[in-house]
């Protein structure tokens, strides 16, 4: 049941397109006992093929999050599709060169293919009018067609049906060899180590292309630095994740790492790490299940971090978005309530303390129920007290707390500031300012009113003739009205 | 060659820039036709003329951007790639992607990439300079803002910081005050003013007419060939605006596609 489940998503999720050429062979064959028990030998090394698949894994993870980083930022995205799918013939014929899955024969192979790849797609973009979306789609289409033709051939033979070399397509970390692996160790190096040394020549030709050669830095030449490595990438993730799924392990973990940070560094830094988890995790899960290739399910881990990143980054996540937007509007009702207790007591001529709840309710516009509501938050955020009906008081009021006397003077402040400004210095009507304030109101940052209480010449009153209350009242806890008689709020 | 008297002696410095015939051409078109350009140190040259008259082309070329396709550009006597490190740059805004992951700082630092070889990184000094041009252009405070969480006039100033951090003798500006308020105009322009004052020579492709008479010293008046150069006052006449401005010259460009062709 599990299997045929697996083999259905499987197939569902590469769009059912190719039937897997052979049985893949996994890990977990050589042991079979229960999961438990598998995910020990798993985490404890216990086999040459487990200690293999891991740290391809790690290495093919690093690689393409470090590539996919410079592809991504350089929008360069679907070349490493293309790339990945012109390195097929150069499997084959590595495979060729001496009948045997030598590894490096291999890699020589493929990533002369994709190069090959690469410049024809330049050929074509640069001396016909066809763009370069075609050039790409021309050159992935061809390469990996005559790839397709000579991996069959191949697999006629009797010595290539042996090697697997149908894993290159879908990918298998089991079936990655001591060879495999060294190879993939040394390319990883290789890539840290340039990318770490090469990094500002790396990062200034990526964003100004045109200022790096001013800069004299030879700009050409770190593009087909960049052009072998992705290569180098493409071909180390081959046979973990097939030649269908390599572009998506360049991509994913770079993109998560994109909507994470602003700095090149960290990206960088982020997509090895999620590449690297990503490759770990699908080499596990396919080790765990039957029978299934090791690609699908490390771009599923992968896709799994991006969407963790789509929907709960900081700045770019769109329930961080939604979160910091009810965020929003609750401060601003909060503004709006503490404003018109302020309105209320500033139209009784600030003599009384309390503002019954009705009076604010008719300020306000809403029914009791509503107003219930906002006062209590205002109380839970400690800027106003509730007092029921006792001694002088006939019916519930609210009170402010200093530091809600401080944040309705803030607001009235901006308010009548920026109505102020909008009429003596961008001189519009008295009557056509307040829609605007009520907006304003919310967001100006004490810089700004810093800036315009001095070019208007710190003033008292509001062009509908209404007090700014200023620091001093803030402080004071009161208002100093015309009337002579100060009001103390509660302490 | 400019010769100056110092102490009694004559000292011969070669030019900042010195352009012989240069012709440029994208693909088959020609931009750029048999440019002669010498320009004295010290001053602030504008280059101007109607859209697709060649200014951006015309520095690109000078800095090795762009393939010529024929003439030869000096720049204090040497060919670009042995005189990079005496020249600065100030691209066009729109021409990088602004959502790219770095900071103000982190674009200025790239000012300092030419002073340092292969493999090495920026040092506290490089840092500590690019901090002071973030501070001259008034920007220090937002050195650690994403880049594109600046509004247009900001990131032209942080473009004009990376030019400074170069610390260069001679600058190619494209455009800098397009897409900036007239606050940050008269900024940049009082910047340009004091490197000139430095000694400095600065080539400014600029777009509009009117400012261009009160801001530069010197004028190049572009249309696919040189049209005139020299000082603002000489070059500014009714003259040779309409043969700048008035109409193209179809005959040359014909002649010059035809000329490509031939190659």
């Amino acid at each position: 049941m599990g299997v045929r489940v697996g083999k259905w998503l499987c197939l569902a999720l590469l769009g059912g397109l190719v039937t897997p050429l052979a049985q893949a062979a996994r890990i977990g064959e050589i042991t079979q006992t229960n999961w438990q028990s598998q995910a020990i030998d798993f985490l404890t090394f216990s086999n040459p093929a487990v200690m293999h698949a891991i740290f391809g894994s790690l290495f093919l993870g690093t690689v393409c999050g470090l590539m996919g980083c410079f592809i991504l930022v350089r929008k360069l995205a679907l070349l490493g599709d293309t790339l990945s799918h012109a390195v097929l013939p150069g499997v084959a014929l590595g495979f060729v060169w001496n009948m045997t899955k030598d590894p490096v024969a291999i890699f020589i192979g493929a990533v002369i293919a994709g190069l090959l790849g690469t410049v024809m797609t330049q050929l074509i973009r640069q001396t016909t009018i066809l763009k370069e979306d075609t050039s790409l789609g021309l050159v992935l289409g061809g390469f990996y067609g005559i790839g397709i033709v000579l991996m069959r051939m191949v697999m006629n033979l009797e010595e290539g049906n042996k090697a697997g070399l149908d894993k290159f397509l879908f990918g298998q970390a089991a079936a990655l060899s001591r060879g495999d692996v060294v190879v993939m160790g040394i390319i990883a190096v290789v890539t840290v180590l340039l990318v770490y040394l090469l990094y500002k020549e790396l990062l200034v030709t990526s964003f100004d292309i045109a200022f790096a050669r001013a800069l004299g830095l030879p700009a050409q030449w770190i593009h087909y630095l960049v052009m072998i490595l992705l290569a180098f990438a493409v071909v180390v993730a081959l046979q973990a994740v097939g030649v269908v799924l390599v572009s998506a392990m360049l991509i994913t973990p770079a993109a998560a790492a994109y909507l994470l940070t602003d700095r090149l560094s960290r990206m960088l830094l982020l997509a090895a790490l999620f590449g690297a988890g990503a490759g770990l995790v699908g080499a596990f899960t396919s080790y765990l299940s039957t029978g299934l290739p090791t690609g699908p399910f490390m771009v599923l881990a992968a896709t799994g971090i991006f969407i963790i990143a789509f929907f709960f980054g900081p700045r770019y996540g769109l329930v961080s978005r939604i979160m910091l937007k009810i965020m929003r509007q609750r401060r601003i009702q909060v503004e709006n309530t503490l404003k018109a207790i302020f309105q209320v007591r500033e139209r009784g001529g600030f003599k009384e303390e309390g503002v019954t709840l009705s009076d604010l309710a008719a300020r306000r516009n809403v029914d009791g129920r509503v107003i219930e509501q906002e006062v209590r938050r205002l109380e839970r955020g400690g800027f106003a007290l509730i007092e029921a009906e006792r001694l002088g008081i006939l019916e519930r009021s609210v009170f402010l707390t200093p530091r809600g006397w401080e944040q309705a003077c803030k607001v009235v402040r901006n308010h009548r500031l920026w109505e102020l400004y909008l009429t003596n210095a961008a001189k519009l009507q008295a009557d056509h300012v307040h829609e605007d304030a009520e907006i304003i109101e919310h967001v100006l940052g004490d810089d700004i009113v810093m800036k315009l209480e001095r070019r208007l010449d710190f003033p008292s009153r509001d062009p509908h003739g209404k007090l700014i209350p200023g620091q001093k009242d803030m402080e004071r806890g009161f208002i100093l009205s015309d009337e002579v008689n100060p009001v103390e709020v509660l302490p | 060659m400019v010769s100056r008297t110092i102490d009694g002696t004559k000292i011969e410095s070669p030019l900042p820039l010195e352009i012989h015939d240069l012709t440029v051409a994208y693909r088959k078109t020609p931009v750029l036709y048999g440019i002669d350009l010498e320009i004295e140190p010290g001053q602030l040259v504008g280059i101007v003329g109607p859209n697709g008259a060649g200014k951006s082309t015309l520095i690109k070329a000078c800095m090795g951007i762009l393939p010529v396709s024929g003439g030869a550009v000096r720049i204090f006597g040497k060919p670009f790639s042995k005189a990079a490190r005496r020249v600065g740059y100030v691209p066009q805004r729109e021409s990088v992607d602004w959502d790219f992951p770095v900071t103000a700082l982190d674009v200025v630092l790239m000012g300092r990439y030419g002073r340092l070889g292969l493999f090495q990184r920026p040092k506290a000094t490089d840092r500590e300079i690019a901090r002071k041009c973030l501070d001259k252009v008034g920007m220090l405070s937002f050195e650690d803002r994403q880049i594109s969480n600046l509004s247009g006039g900001q990131q032209q100033r942080v473009f004009l910081a990376r030019a400074l951090a170069q610390e260069s003798d001679l600058y190619f500006m494209d455009e800098p005050f397009v897409g900036v308020d007239a606050a940050t105009e008269s900024a940049i322009i009082t910047i340009l003013q004091e490197l000139r004052d430095m000694g400095k020579t600065l080539l400014v492709v600029h777009h509009d007419l009117a400012t261009a008479r009160t801001y530069f010293d010197s004028l190049i008046l572009l249309n696919m060939r040189l049209v005139a150069y020299g000082k603002t006052e000489d070059v500014y006449t009714m003259d040779n605006l309409q043969r700048a401005y008035g109409g193209r010259l179809t005959i040359l460009s014909d002649v010059a596609a035809v000329r490509e062709e031939g190659k």
